[in-house]
């Protein structure tokens, strides 16, 4: 499912969503729509070789590392934004 | 019943593969004749497929090693050495590992997937840090899992990438412990070396290697990667197997790092499974004195491997980047890719299908590891036969290599009681070859 964000929802307006959204398109279907709380795996059809591709992009992006227990913990974009928040404050 | 349910995907592949030929997993061998053939479904084949770089597997003096030991000492330790003791052969074959790689200290698994298990799991403990390849053997994501460290993954043999995730880490506390291969086991492809040893010792951080595909393979001596690469002083840790070019099972660990022997009271893959039985360590002992001095053995696989990989790219076969004992076809096409490999089984060859998710990129692979007991006339039919079934599935395109010079062995066809005489690898002429 692609559940569509709340008007209220803000996270559309954080720039790690921003990113992770433009770091997701090359790797998930071109169809796809996208929203916080799409799930990575099962919404955008992406395996595991997928992710780490998309991950290994997302860390560039952001210059940071994600390790691999808080990639296991992230089930929607909205998780993920979580966690690289979480990510940054403890960098 | 719903505990199984699970597992749902793992059966709807499974189910393919049987749908279209034979499942990998349950391939059973009639009688293994030598190193590089058995019969399998009647037929004889080729083994292709089966790690047995150096042909150990028939070696005689290995054979009766393992039978007096047997003889002697017994079908097994029926426990842990820290439960049970050792046997003397445990001690001795840790002291001949260890002065094979010219380090201080070596511990003994009981196989190479828990020499990484039990070495990655325990030297990483809460609070350090792991940095592991991403086309990582699966024991390494395991040992990963088993230790409390955290976990971050670099680019394959990407030392920039590893240099950007050490930089990040640069002031935490914590050991930083970077684990690579000295040679990948789905595409052969061998790690950078110098280069990532030149980050870790910027980032003071460990260097483990695993050079299960590359011992008794590379190097002068048999010593692998390191040796060839001349890097030995800068490896802190080396992980090993004896299931390969060794010929039989068992896993290692060496170091010059002191203090090493803390490990066997705290890794539990160490502590906490049956120690390997004496005719497996006679076995493992005889042939790794044979390993120095077995040049000729090592050059008669580079040349079988330059063979196969020359061959197959000839063909026209997308393959992974370099030479290597480890030969793999890639292909997008799951379909192709299962039928080349069931062609070549009903062929009489014998190689490994490997699919996603273990293999790199998403690939499906046939991958054939070579062996020097092959002879070149093995090589060439496989070539052949890999061709002809290649350009039938349309997965190449260039016309069929003439079959002149292949002197045709009775591969593929239904056994006779007669045949055992006329195998070019007997058991006999494999044990001949490496004396």
């Amino acid at each position: 499912m692609s559940a569509q964000p709340s008007p209220t929802d803000t996270i559309q307006s954080n720039p790690i969503y921003k990113e992770i959204l433009e770091q997701l398109r090359p790797h998930a279907g071109a169809d796809v729509v996208f929203g916080p709380d799409t799930v990575i795996t099962q919404d955008l059809g992406m395996d595991s070789l997928a992710i780490m591709d998309f991950v290994f992009d997302l860390e560039d992006a952001l210059d940071l590392s994600i390790p691999e227990h808080r990639i296991a913990e992230v089930r929607t974009i909205r998780d993920l934004v979580a966690a690289i928040v979480l990510l940054q404050k403890e960098a | 019943m719903a505990i199984f349910d699970k597992f749902q995907p793992l059966n709807d592949s499974h189910d393919f593969l049987k749908s279209v030929g034979q499942s990998p997993s349950e391939l059973q061998f009639d009688e293994t004749l030598s190193p590089t053939e058995a019969i399998l479904n009647g037929r004889r084949t080729i083994l292709l497929g089966t790690n047995n770089y150096l042909g150990m597997t028939f070696d005689d003096a290995s054979i009766e090693k393992g039978i007096t030991a047997l003889q002697e000492q017994g079908t097994g330790t029926t426990g842990s050495r820290i439960a049970n003791g050792s046997y003397d052969g445990h001690k001795a074959l840790e002291n001949e590992i260890a002065e094979f790689y010219g380090m201080q200290n070596a511990m003994l698994f009981s196989t190479g997937y828990m020499a990484n298990l039990g070495a990655i799991g325990t030297l990483a403990g809460r609070g350090d840090y792991l940095l592991i390849d991403a086309d990582s053997h699966a024991s390494i994501h395991d040992a990963c899992k088993l230790s409390d460290a955290e976990v971050i993954r670099f680019r394959h043999n990407d030392p920039v990438n590893l240099a950007r995730k050490l930089e990040r880490l640069a002031d935490k506390p914590g050991e930083k412990i970077v684990v690579i291969e000295s040679i990948y086991s789905m595409l052969g492809d061998t790690s950078p070396l110098k280069e990532m040893i030149a980050v870790k010792k910027k980032y003071g951080a460990y260097l483990l290697i695993d050079e299960a595909h590359s011992l008794g393979v590379m190097g002068a001596t048999g010593r692998g990667l390191c040796e060839q690469a001349g890097v030995e002083d800068d490896i802190d840790f080396v992980t090993g197997t004896f299931s390969k070019s060794i010929g039989t099972i068992g896993g290692f660990l060496v170091s010059n790092v002191d203090g090493l022997d803390i490990v066997r009271l705290a890794s539990r893959p160490y502590m906490f499974t049956a120690s390997l039985p004496p005719s497996v360590v006679a076995t493992a002992r005889e042939a790794l004195s044979r390993v120095p001095a077995a040049t000729v053995l090592r050059a008669k696989l580079w040349d079988n491997a330059t063979q196969l990989y020359a061959g197959l790219k000839t063909a026209g076969f997308d393959l992974g980047p370099e030479v290597s004992p480890i030969v793999a076809i890639r292909m997008q096409d799951a379909e192709k890719a299962v039928a080349l490999w069931n062609g070549l089984l009903e062929a009489g060859v014998y190689t490994n299908l490997a699919l996603p998710p273990a293999t790199p990129s998403g690939w499906f692979l046939l991958r054939s590891s070579i062996s020097a007991a092959h002879t070149s006339q093995q090589i060439a039919l496989a070539v052949e036969l890999c061709t002809r079934i290649g350009r039938e599935l349309g997965l190449i395109s260039c016309p069929l290599q003439s079959s002149a010079k292949v002197e045709m062995m009775n591969v593929g066809a239904p056994r006779k009681s007669s045949d055992s005489e006329a195998v070019p690898t007997s058991k006999k002429d494999d044990a001949a070859a490496q004396a």
